[in-house]
């Protein structure tokens, strides 16, 4: 196996297929687009069963080392948290060709191409393992959703695109410096190498500072996270669902590749930013969600509620926080894209993305109404749906930080559950009295085709999540132990208290 | 064994729910209620079993669950003592709800939807009873809540029924928050979520202290508390009862199943379950009892004035369940228990003779249209009475009493000979209660089956017999003459009549024939076996408290039943008298003492007035605004301010490279 290049191939065939698209007519593009990330899904989940997740197990798998020019090198290679992630994305591309099979008949070759540039910048930056390839792909990734957006997006969608550019772009600029100063600094661009590196720790701010500019703009956090709903809401469905699904977990992919191992010391002295941040918008973002009119923006405000509690999991320095946040990432890509899916059956239907419109669903769409309950409740974070597991972990960790981060940001499973369901209630219940919504027909093979698999998802994560947990496992405890051992003596701030039974005045669980 | 018992539930609700309209009515119903009869089949013999003492507690693992870094969580099913008495608890009541709902569902055309939810509901509870660790038991937790949310909204082209079952879904995540944060503190506290390890623990933590939130606390007071509040939440405890009575909303049956007979018990079990872990905080231990007998006298006070016949028992439900809470404060677990199962049976008796009177009155609900029933549906009848007799606690002592007679008294026995002064408050408390519960009950009793009919004045009655009648004018003049409009209420068919029947025997002989494992202070210890905090010395004591202790509670029960036998049979004018008198007193009790206008005002408009502000001033008006909308007009701004000096005019160029060089000298020279 570790002969073949797999990862390459894997960026590879996409790109071919891309280039081919563009010379197919519409409907040899879209059936192009559909093998090909067929194809990619295929050689992930072989890469997912040859993935080694024994204890002898090296960190990175499947490395491929080729250099360019200078210190750029094509360098890739994954482990188990990059793993779950390349996964997410393979296993989202093919549903996204599907929920655009009908619903897109504009300039259907272009359409494809860039969706499966973007796939390949998705995949590249999950595996890049040098620093300015790894640059280069994440900020690419913006290049393809501007134009998806730009071109088949709704009727303010050169506002939503240049704001999205706009903010991301801003982030990146500062990114950029830091990683100049850090490859001066360690000599090396390789992220395995610098993943070990010791930064000063008065630089250790700036940089981080820099990374944090990008990543929470790309999570969102509030207050940077205003691009995402006028992005949702304009974007295609499936563009939706690639943003959501995928895109903002670059975010939190950087926190855990770059911010936290490399600059540990800055992210525990930093922790407070994290912590008021993602308190913030659990109860912020998640009273906004509960008066939108919108159903897109509803769903929109409720990614960055949950991104939330990627980001607080991210900061607890511990394996139950960073095991969390990963699973909530994986959950919240599934359900989210989900339920964006879920809004373009009907916004098919119907053409209107406004909540009142609809009612009573559940009388003449069953299987829908089904469905739709489902990624509601893994969204709310029912137990024995993938969105619980994330967040009782995430969450956990974090008590172990700051109990009082931990009661706001709690406070999002009453909230979440206010929001989603009265958005259920207006759409699925209530009398079918509306003649055009009376006429809408129950899913299509089609429509079950994409929506089954991620339910099956949903609860296969939530019932048995070890599936996701093993490959991540032994990652994550090298970086907590990454984490711990930077940690400067006497940081009693952030110091999580163990009880002893004798100690009736041990330290405190929180800050 | 076990796994037949917790998954037959969950395969038949899949296969009834998931072939729904394909397998058809009658095939969903014979596969869900098959499966629920195996289930409690399989059941008693495991509680029998317990019952002789020959039984330890099993863990049998399913399934690997969550497992990352110290925590080990897995599927498993344990069995002990305390789980027996639930099993036989939640299957018994589902199987004959079940089999009630062929009858009470009969023209509901989506059928095979009800029955998976029933079953669904039933897997749930089975698999929060059986958890052997606090995260399946939350997995129960929440699994019932969605069943109980599910089947609430049942009907939902109701507003007012979806309107209910989201306020329930939420006000429990409110209890949830609370059961969430009491996890992650368990976790970090004892390093485990298993239950039997954290209960080991729990003693050896007192006198710690945790800091939580700013302050610092006992460690294990903490913990119960914010556990407890999951527990007021599902059990609708003072505070978090709101959603109970709007939950009414739901067909009967599932009022009978939910929420009376097991899932609202839910937070009694769990205070039982964790019952060192209570022990362990004196402070939780003085909350739980003093939420429990709050909840108690308020819920009795609303339920005296509610005319809906769901609503009255709803409260009746809510004030049984802090009977039970003050119970477990007081440190009579057994007890808590043993009325948990008892009003089980009584009170799933009186919501399905409530369905079974609706069902009659052609889906009317309010009492005062009701009366002279007792001819026309005698079965329910006595029924009803069989009920009435178990909840209000009749009997003599040593000889027979109904089932409420053995756990309600123990109850308020057991408070008084805790000794404490919460205690003694608990108990005067509880006899007040059980005076108002004997007025209420009998009340429901007097206007529903006694005195004149009065039918003509409901609105469901007459659209029957506007469609009974339609177009003989002599049905209208009979009512004129007795009120009853002409309409003939029938009896319920069989399939409803026969779990009648048998939860009548419940209600009766329960409370004698178990009365001796639950309570006695020798047989409890070898009945439980440590499944609970058993504390033999106070069942013991609790005989020894004097006689008009004992009493109290059969003088309060005759009290109440004197009070509502005067107000409603002997001089039916007196309630609109007494309104008349106390008005203001009437409002205040015609409002539930105004928790739900004070919530909807504060949580409900406040929220949706705070997420307006925070979207429109917030986002819109200052992030966007100073943000991206903003920097690009500034852009804007600049860029045409540039495109404006390009005028083509030399002089102006000139100008401004004479400035330029200027203010390049006063530089050079300033530095």
């Amino acid at each position: 196996m570790n002969g073949i290049p797999i990862l390459s191939i894997m960026l590879l065939v996409p790109m071919v297929a891309a280039l081919a698209c563009l010379y197919a007519s519409a409907g040899n593009a879209r059936r192009i687009a559909l093998g090909a990330t067929l194809l990619d899904l295929a050689l992930g989940a072989l890469m997912w069963a040859q993935f080694d997740v024994s204890g002898a197990a090296p960190q990175w798998q499947f490395v491929e080392f080729h250099p360019i020019f200078g210190r750029f090198a094509w360098a890739l290679g994954i482990d188990g948290i990059a793993l779950m992630l390349i996964m997410l994305t393979v296993f989202l591309m093919p549903i996204c060709i599907a929920a655009s099979w009908q619903s897109i008949q504009k300039r259907v070759p272009e359409y494809m191409a860039l969706f499966l540039v973007v796939e390949v910048l998705m995949i590249g930056t999950f595996s890049a393992q040098d620093l300015f390839l790894f640059y280069i792909f994440f900020e690419a990734g913006l290049i393809p959703m501007y134009l998806i957006i730009g071109i088949w997006g709704g009727p303010r969608r050169i506002y939503a695109s240049y704001k999205f550019f706009l903010y991301t772009l801003l982030g990146s600029v500062l990114m950029l410096i830091a990683m100049l100063w850090m490859a001066h600094e360690a000599g090396t661009t390789e992220i395995p190498v610098l993943l070990n590196h010791n930064f000063p720790v008065g630089a250790q701010n700036w940089l981080w500072l820099a990374f944090f500019a990008s990543f929470a703009v790309k999570v969102p956090m509030w207050p940077v996270h205003t691009w995402l709903p006028d992005a949702h809401v304009e974007a295609p469905t499936a563009g939706s669902v690639i943003l959501a699904g995928v895109m903002l977990k670059l975010g939190g992919y950087g926190f855990i590749r770059f911010s936290v191992p490399m600059f540990p010391q800055a992210s525990e002295a930093l922790i407070w930013v994290i912590l008021s941040l993602s308190m913030i918008a659990v109860v912020y973002t998640s009273l906004v969600a509960l008066v939108q009119a919108d159903m897109k923006k509803l769903i929109a405000y409720s990614s960055v509620a949950h991104m939330a509690i990627v980001t607080i999991g991210l900061f607890a320095f511990n394996q139950q926080g960073l095991e969390g946040a990963m699973i909530v990432m994986l959950s919240h890509g599934l359900v989210s894209g989900a339920l964006f899916l879920c809004v373009g059956v009907i916004y098919d239907r119907l053409h209107t993305r406004e909540i009142d419109r609809y009612g009573g669903l559940a009388e003449n769409m069953p299987r829908y109404a089904l469905f739709f309950m489902l990624f509601t409740m893994a969204s709310i974070g029912l137990p024995g749906t993938s969105g619980f597991v994330g967040e009782l972990l995430s969450l956990m960790g974090i008590y172990q930080v700051s109990s009082i981060a931990t009661v706001v940001c709690t406070t999002g499973i009453i909230l979440g559950a206010a929001y989603m369901l009265y958005l259920y209630r207006r759409i699925v219940f209530g009398a079918l009295t509306k003649p055009d919504v009376k006429a809408m027909p129950d899913l299509s093979k089609r429509e079950i085709a994409f929506l089954l698999p991620i339910a099956l998802a949903v609860l296969w994560m939530g019932i048995y999540p070890e599936s996701f947990l093993r490959p991540m496992r032994a990652d994550v405890a090298t970086l907590v132990a990454r984490v711990a051992q930077a940690k400067p003596i006497g940081d009693a701030q952030l110091a999580v208290s163990t009880v002893e039974p004798a100690d009736a005045g041990a330290e405190g669980a929180h800050q | 064994m076990i796994q037949l018992i917790v998954f037959l539930p969950l395969l038949a609700a899949l296969i009834a729910g998931l072939g729904n309209r394909a397998i058809g009515n009658t095939a969903a119903k014979a596969v869900t209620t098959g499966a629920l009869l195996v289930s409690c089949a399989l059941s008693w013999p495991v509680f029998i079993g317990y019952l002789a003492g020959d039984g330890a507690a099993t863990v049998v693992p399913v399934l690997q669950f969550i497992h990352s870094g110290d925590l080990m969580v897995d599927w498993s099913l344990r069995v002990d003592t305390l789980t027996a008495v639930m099993l036989v608890v939640v299957t018994s009541v589902s199987a004959l709800v079940h089999v009630y709902s062929w009858g009470y569902m009969a023209e509901d055309p989506s059928q095979p939807r009800f029955f998976a939810y029933l079953s669904l509901f039933t897997f749930a509870m089975l698999m929060l009873v059986t958890s052997d660790n606090l995260i399946q038991m939350f997995f129960g937790w929440e699994g019932v809540g969605l069943a109980s949310y599910l089947l609430i909204g049942f009907w939902y082209e109701k507003p007012s029924a979806n309107a209910a079952a989201i306020k329930a879904f939420v006000v429990n995540r409110v209890g949830d928050l609370g059961f969430m944060i009491g996890i992650f503190a368990t976790f970090m506290v004892f390093g485990t979520v298993s239950i039997p390890a954290i209960l080991e623990a729990a003693p050896g933590m007192v006198g710690t202290t945790i800091g939580f939130a700013g302050g610092r606390f006992e460690v294990m007071t903490v913990i119960c508390l914010l556990l407890f509040l999951g527990a007021c939440g599902k059990s609708a405890q003072l505070g978090l009862h709101t959603w109970l009575p709007d939950a009414m909303e739901g067909p009967t049956p599932v009022s009978a199943l939910i929420h009376a007979a097991t899932m609202v018990t839910a937070g009694v079990f769990m205070v039982c379950r964790l019952s060192p872990m209570f022990e362990a905080s004196e402070t939780a231990l003085t909350v739980v009892t003093v939420v429990g007998a709050a909840t108690a006298l308020f819920a009795a006070t609303v339920a005296t004035v509610q005319t809906d016949i769901k609503r009255v028992i709803a409260y009746s439900t809510c004030s049984q369940l802090g009977y039970m809470f003050f119970a477990a404060g007081v440190g009579a677990y057994g007890a808590a228990m043993f009325h948990l199962f008892t009003h089980a049976f009584f009170k799933a008796l009186l919501f399905l003779a409530a369905g079974s009177v609706i069902h009659a009155m052609h889906h009317e609900q309010d009492m005062r249209y009701y009366g002279a029933l007792r001819t026309r549906i005698p079965v329910t009848y006595w029924a009803m009475i069989a009920g009435t007799l178990a909840i209000t606690g009749v009997g003599i002592a040593g000889v027979f009493g109904f089932a409420g007679f053995y756990s309600k008294d123990a109850i308020l026995e057991a408070a008084f000979a805790s000794g404490t002064e919460v205690g003694r408050t608990a108990f005067a408390v509880g006899v007040v209660a059980a005076l108002l519960t004997s007025f209420y009950s009998w009340r429901l009793i007097f206007m529903t089956f006694f005195g004149p009919a009065r039918w003509t004045q409901s609105e469901h009655i007459q659209h029957a017999l506007h469609d009974a009648h339609h177009g003989e004018a002599h049905g209208h003049d009979h009512a004129a003459v007795d009120g009853t409009g002409g309409y003939h209420p029938h009896e319920s068919p069989l399939n409803m009549l026969v779990p009648l029947i048998v939860l009548s025997l419940g209600a009766v002989f329960a409370g004698f024939v178990f009365v001796g494992p639950f309570l006695d202070a020798e047989q409890g210890v070898a009945f439980w076996q440590g499944s609970l905090s058993f504390d033999a010395h106070l069942m013991h004591e609790m005989h020894l408290v004097p006689t008009w202790v004992k009493l109290s509670a059969t003088a309060a029960m005759l009290a109440g039943l004197l009070v509502a036998w005067a107000a409603y049979i002997r001089s039916p004018d007196f309630p609109a008298k007494f309104v008349d008198h106390f008005r203001g007193l009437h409002n205040f009790l015609i409002h539930k003492w105004y928790f739900d206008e004070l919530y909807n005002l504060v949580f409900v408009k406040g929220g949706f007035a705070l997420g307006r502000l925070m979207w429109r001033r917030g986002d819109q008006g200052t992030i966007d605004r100073f943000g991206p909308d903003g920097m690009s007009a500034v852009v804007a701004l600049s860029s045409r301010l540039n495109a404006r000096m390009q005028s083509g005019y030399i002089y102006t160029y000139a100008l401004l490279m004479l400035l330029g060089l200027a203010g390049a000298a006063a530089w050079l020279i300033a530095s």
